[in-house]
């Protein structure tokens, strides 16, 4: 150490660098103004360079989702046409609008934050975390209506919800009951082509028809256990979910699911982040530290917020809206 | 760009004057970009139910595209800041496009080559597993 003779910032802020109006002045005249910045401007421009650098890793990150959605909707058409009809367009639209509102609301905090007006910062920060909250309370409606009717990736999309029915339902008799009722359907309009493909061995199909119970008065009374099996089967078929017992319910629908869980889930978890965020920027605003000087967090967490209304733009219509 | 410069000369960013750094994108601008995000986000839900085919992806998309351009050139500033902020965004989106064109190649190419359907014994794993789950036969009625 004793090798360097002195400090470089110290070299650096006096006497190197100290061009015109802008010297070792700025750092007394601006407290938050850091050591190794210049000027307030280089500073700014500084964060925010980082700020974009940062959205643009997350651009990259959903894009690594969007190319997997191209691929998935791209190989089963008929499945994103079909299972987009279970998500609810007008719960979806609300919380666009409402993403758009807390952009909104943020971008009037980083004009407040700009002019030194405390109150109203404080004021848009808050409606923009309301926005938050509200646009998470509409998603967890959405999410718990769905998991109720077992709207789920993976094999538990095909699964009844209770362990009784399902046990009736893999018993070899009765299984493939509504495989039956495709493979002898003629024609499935939206998803016909790969619904074409539906088929079944021929001898299951044969057994399925053979305990296809006539109407409830003409049943026989209940006798041999058989019977009693193929009544319990029915009623076990006529409480399952209705995409279940769907006809027209292409191959591989789950994977939509699968899908949309991933994209809005990994958003949820932005604005879950956005929120504490928010949270802070509100804290330190109560505080007083921010001002037409310096209010650099405010606007670096309005492009973060932003860039989340961002994603959910596009989410909205290629979940949503397919006709 | 230039206006960081002119920013830095006027000092003291206090009250109702300019701040010290950035730009000032006034409140009137700001709720008319939010009022035309709301109405392209009715176009787009209206447009869902006309039926135009193939376009309607299409038509979906490039409103989508143009409500991320108003609030990157808007509520992002980005209008009024440097061009390399600009550069980087534009950068990561090129990129993912990149991502996209050529893994759809990919899939494209190898599309011919895949069996079509579940493989042998599927059936009896799905009825097992996820017993109403629809199975797709290896060998299609052509």
């Amino acid at each position: 150490m004793s090798a360097i003779p002195t400090p470089t910032h110290d070299a650096h802020g006096h006497d190197a660098h100290g061009h015109g109006e802008h010297g070792h002045g700025d750092h007394g005249k601006y407290p938050f103004l850091r050591h190794h910045f210049d000027t307030p401007a280089q500073q700014f421009d500084s964060a925010k360079l980082g700020m974009w650098v940062f959205l643009a890793t997350e651009i990259l990150f959903f894009g690594a989702l969007f190319a997997m959605y191209a691929i998935l909707r791209f190989k089963h058409p008929e499945v994103f046409e079909y299972a987009s009809h279970y998500l609810d367009t007008i719960m979806g639209g609300i919380n666009t609008c409402v993403l758009i509102l807390s952009s909104l609301t943020m971008a009037m905090a980083v004009y407040f934050a700009q002019r030194s007006k405390k109150g109203p910062l404080v004021f848009c920060l808050f409606l923009t975390l309301l926005g938050a909250v509200g646009f998470l309370v509409i998603k967890y409606f959405e999410y718990t209506h769905k998991f109720h009717e077992n709207l789920v990736w993976g094999a538990s999309f095909y699964k009844p919800v209770d362990e009784e029915e399902r046990v009736i339902v893999t018993t070899p008799h009765q299984a493939p009951a509504t495989l039956a009722e495709q493979s002898t359907a003629p024609d499935l309009s939206p998803g016909a082509a790969s619904a074409a493909l539906v088929k079944l061995p021929a001898a299951d199909a044969s057994v399925v028809k053979k305990a296809a119970l006539g109407p409830g008065g003409l049943a026989p009374a209940s006798g041999s256990p058989e019977q009693e099996a193929e009544v319990k089967a029915e009623e076990a078929t006529e409480k399952a979910l209705p995409h279940l017992l769907d006809p027209k319910m292409p191959v591989n629908t789950h994977q939509f699911f699968a899908i949309y869980y991933c994209m809005t889930g990994l958003h949820g978890i932005h604005v879950v982040i956005g929120m504490g965020m928010i949270l802070w920027l509100m804290w330190g605003a109560m505080r007083g530290r921010y001002d037409g000087n310096y209010y650099t967090p405010v606007d670096l967490g309005g492009l973060y917020w932003h860039i989340v209304d961002l994603i959910w733009i596009f989410l909205f219509p290629l979940f949503y809206l397919i006709h | 760009m230039a206006s960081h410069s002119s920013h830095s000369q006027d000092g003291h960013g206090h009250g109702d004057g300019h701040p010290l750094v950035g730009h000032v994108v006034p409140l009137s601008l700001l709720f008319a970009t939010g009022l035309a995000l709301i109405a392209l986000t009715v176009v787009t839900v209206a447009v869902r139910y006309i039926d135009v085919g193939e376009f309607n992806i299409w038509i979906a998309l490039g409103v989508a595209v143009v409500k991320a351009a108003l609030v990157v050139l808007i509520f992002m500033h980005l209008r009024w800041d440097r061009t390399f902020n600009l550069l980087t965004l534009v950068g990561s989106i090129l990129f993912v496009l990149l991502l996209i064109t050529f893994a759809m190649m990919d899939v494209h190419q190898y599309q011919p080559q895949l069996a079509p359907g579940n493989p042998k014994g599927v059936a009896e794993t799905l009825t097992k597993d996820a017993p109403y789950a629809p199975i797709a036969s290896q060998n299609p009625p052509a």
